[in-house]
């Protein structure tokens, strides 16, 4: 992974300093909160419903074994002894006071990571496929790309008061894992008839009040290139993105206001020019300098042998493993949805127990998912086993991967200032309600978000969930159909909203549909699109009562 | 107001003429709505003349004639609007701009040094920013990713210097 | 019997959740002081701004009340703490009284042992 030099390392340590200025300038009424807001936002620190909370970065979801553990000393000494992982495979901490963050922050400095722009009216976190690396279908690693990009928008000049957030995300493999269509820019990594390697880029997707799924505007750019079209990409939208409405602002809107002959028109035209300076041109060597970070461990010299065990260890292999290039290896998912337990918390003593493991395999790398679950990305086989038996001891060894228990869902108005309604304790009873059948089911991914922002994820759900607010009073609205992978689609809003205590039932006569129906063992997903809304919406609104609000 | 021109304290020679008055004598500012009425009255005169772009207005609008002014201001009517940082960039690059480039309005210590990259050299600020506090917003990042309109070495370029056999 | 008001904000240092009682701020929702009237509701909030004034607080807002409980779920669980931790929050610090079975209407879950606004999209 990424390893920092003394620049780097410079960089983020007279950030810390930077926002401690700024924190002491507001304690001290130099600035007020209107002017202090952007600023703590851009070093990710929003004011929720209890107490404030930092979201830290975790570039292309990647961590190592000390990363963990400085994660866990700052839950244990600051805050409340958990974090809560993100759709944007980021850290949350849910307590932490504004007196300590510049120290949580020169803390984290000494692990080389941070919180820039994760939150803000700027470039934010670039995700990537958190199987890379290791999946087989992969045609390149997309962390050098991810990196690469990250670098170039830290503390962008040009870039730091967009109209609104921007979300990147990167890909290098056929299959969709990083929820590309959906997001303000994307780069997928691809190889052209030549046999070249490039990046096929996409803009204008996202989710929120208005969900978009994004467009093509560069179809191969060249690898030298990538920089200065992104670049392109950004001048366009800052200039242009709308700054009369927040809910027209982000580059979606732009993007198919204007269409995409047009948009493409506008970036080509500053592609052009800014090709032509010279000054973002990525020399090849660059490129290689930086991949040489990102090179695999040295894969033993092994074949095939998947373990047997008891059935316990035979149930978590058959949904939590992922088929790895290298023979004798193997990508195990750690779930973070214990049923009935919260989606993507991690304790204090959890992460400290996973560096640990790390540490005893020799697992140089973990990585964080956006569907709020962690990766070991390179298990020798034959490791299983002992490593599954670990995990069982630690509550992270759920065999749920993508199956109907394996719910995303934002922290919602459990803890956020911004929800309507709560998310987590939806999940816990659909989880607990539906866990017995879960294999019979199969994959099924739900997602749930407690207000129109859209953090759970929910247009992209296979079943999606959204949270409103009627007059004071919980109401659930259901959406089927949605994915977030290469087939992107926007699930379908079923009706009007449900209450809380009908949504689960709701649910359940969603998947019994479902298994009606189901035909050849296909996905939820191709039987909603085989047969339809309509069986769907028959048997949600059978006995629904209508509170007269 | 003080304004600051490439770091240090300097005069405001520019009067600011609003749409409808009688032009003063001397350096002037005019909208650009006033620009473009009056273009011929405004370049014929033996005065430098800046022009002031509001966020929402493009310095392309100025077409050719960018060349010829002294000063374009450009508005921060709220600091959230990032739009100015774009135009800054705009007129150093594609409009190839060698006047000045002064910023003015509703403008936060901690976007100073963000305007200096994008080649803004001179500022209009609220009173409470002094020349102190300017400076230690331009100070506090020594290193930065991205090369800009200032032409500053970027972390890539200090460290493959840094590793050039010797 | 018309709603009556509490007024609520966060200090601004550690960003705890603080109600206004003659002239200050308490920590627990149960001390807080109810508004009878829209007058007197009124008044406190423009008292609250010279805290705001003062880096204090911030962010001080009226929310309705009836029977010493508050009308809306964000300020139920915002007195209490998260619905789905018991051990955390208020609720553990004895600091709560609103009742925190803000839960109830889901379908029953072995809960762990223990742990109407406008779209802001600042998020």
């Amino acid at each position: 992974m990424y390893r920092y030099d003394e620049f780097d390392a410079a960089f983020v340590r007279e950030r810390v300093e930077q926002f401690r200025h700024q924190v002491e300038r507001r304690l001290s009424g130099e600035l007020n909160e209107d002017q202090f807001k952007p600023l703590r936002l851009m070093n990710g620190l929003y004011l929720q419903l209890h107490a404030y909370m930092l979201r830290i970065a975790v570039p292309y979801g990647t961590l190592a074994a000390r990363q963990l553990r400085m994660l866990a000393h700052i839950a244990r000494k600051y805050d409340k002894g958990y974090g809560h992982f993100t759709t944007r495979q980021n850290l949350q901490f849910n307590w932490p006071k504004l007196k300590d963050v510049p120290d949580i922050l020169a803390e984290l400095a000494t692990v080389e990571m941070h919180a820039i722009q994760t939150s803000g009216n700027c470039i934010r976190n670039v995700t990537a496929d958190h199987f890379a690396g290791a999946a087989a279908d992969e045609v390149e690693d997309p962390r050098p790309v991810a990196e690469i990009i990250r670098q170039w928008s830290s503390l962008h000049p040009e870039f730091s008061f967009l109209p609104r957030k921007f979300k990147i995300a990167v890909s290098g493999a056929a299959a969709d894992r990083a929820a590309l269509r959906f997001h303000d820019l994307a780069v997928e990594i691809v190889k052209n008839g030549a046999g070249e390697t490039g990046y096929r880029i996409y803009v204008g997707g996202g989710m929120g009040r208005t969900p978009y799924i994004n467009y093509v505007v560069g179809d191969f750019v060249a690898k030298p290139d990538l920089l200065s079209f992104l670049e392109a990409v950004m001048r366009v939208y800052n200039e242009e993105g709308r700054r009369d409405n927040i809910f027209k602002a982000r580059i979606k809107i732009l993007a198919h206001t204007l269409g995409q002959e047009e948009m493409c028109k506008r970036i080509a035209r500053e592609f052009a020019e800014i090709k032509a300076s010279g000054t973002l041109q990525l020399p090849a060597e660059e490129i290689a300098r930086i991949q040489a970070y990102f090179a695999p461990p040295a894969f033993e010299d092994l074949s095939d042998e998947m373990p047997r065990g008891d059935a316990d260890f035979e149930a978590w292999k058959k949904t939590n493993l992922h088929p790895h290039r290298a023979p004798g290896y193997a990508i195990a998912t750690i779930s973070l949805k214990p049923i009935g337990g919260v989606p993507g918390d991690c304790s204090a003593d959890q992460l400290n127990a996973l560096a640990d493991l790390m540490d005893c395999f020799g697992l140089g790398e973990i990585r964080v998912s956006h569907e709020q679950n962690l990766v070991l990305p390179h298990v020798r086989q034959k490791d299983l086993p002992a490593i599954h038996a670990r995990l069982k001891e630690l509550s992270l060894a759920t065999a749920n991967a993508g199956l109907v228990t394996d719910i995303i869902a934002c922290p919602g108005l459990d803890y956020c200032d911004l929800a309507n309604a709560r998310s987590i304790p939806v999940a816990q009873a659909i989880a607990t309600r539906l866990a017995p059948r879960q294999n019979e089911i199969g994959e099924l991914k739900i997602k749930i978000s407690g207000c129109i922002n859209a953090c759970g994820h929910h247009h992209a759900g296979h079943i999606g969930i959204l949270g409103v607010d009627k007059k004071g009073v919980e109401f659930y609205q259901l959406q089927l159909g949605g994915s977030a992978a290469q087939d992107a689609a926007i699930g379908e809003i079923m009706g009007p909203g449900l209450g809380a205590h009908e949504i689960v039932d709701a649910v359940e006569r969603v998947v019994e549909t479902y298994l009606s129906l189901r035909r050849n063992g296909e996905r939820f997903l191709d039987t909603y699109r085989r047969v339809g809304a309509e069986p769907f919406k028959n048997m949600i609104y059978r006995e629904q009562l209508h509170a007269a609000h | 107001m003080p304004l600051i021109r490439n770091g240090v304290l300097a005069e405001n020679i520019f009067a600011d003429a609003a749409d409808g008055q009688p032009l003063p004598d001397g350096p002037v500012i005019v909208s650009l709505k006033r620009f473009l009425a009056e273009r011929d009255t405004l370049l014929a005169r033996n005065a430098p003349l800046g022009v002031r772009l509001k966020s929402e207005e493009s310095p392309e609008a100025l077409g050719e004639d960018v060349a010829r002014l002294k000063l374009i201001v450009l508005e921060f009517l709220k600091f959230r609007d990032g739009r100015a940082f774009s135009w800054a960039r705009m007129l150093r690059t594609r409009l190839n701009y060698r006047g000045e480039i002064r910023a003015a309005g509703d403008v936060l210590t901690d976007q100073l040094a963000f305007m200096h990259r994008v080649g803004i050299d001179a500022f209009q600020l609220p009173d409470k920013i002094t020349l102190e506090m300017f400076r230690r917003a331009l100070d506090e990042m020594s290193n930065v990713y991205q090369p800009s309109a200032d032409g500053r070495k970027t972390i890539r370029e200090l460290h493959l210097y840094q590793s050039l056999p010797r | 019997m018309a709603d009556a008001q509490m007024l609520t904000a966060n200090r601004l240092a550690d960003g705890d959740v603080v109600y206004w009682r003659g002239g200050s701020w308490v920590e627990s929702f149960a001390e807080g002081e109810t508004f009878a009237t829209p007058a007197s509701a009124d008044a406190a909030l423009a008292a609250a701004q010279e805290f705001v004034a003062r880096n204090l607080v911030v962010n001080p807002y009226l929310f309705e009340v009836r029977d010493r409980r508050p009308v809306k779920e964000r300020e139920l669980i915002r007195a209490a703490g998260p619905t789905v931790r018991a051990d955390l929050g208020k609720q553990a610090e004895g600091l709560a009284a609103a009742p925190a079975d803000a839960a109830r209407d889901f379908a029953s879950v072995p809960h762990p042992p223990a742990r109407e606004k406008e779209d802001d999209v600042s998020i």
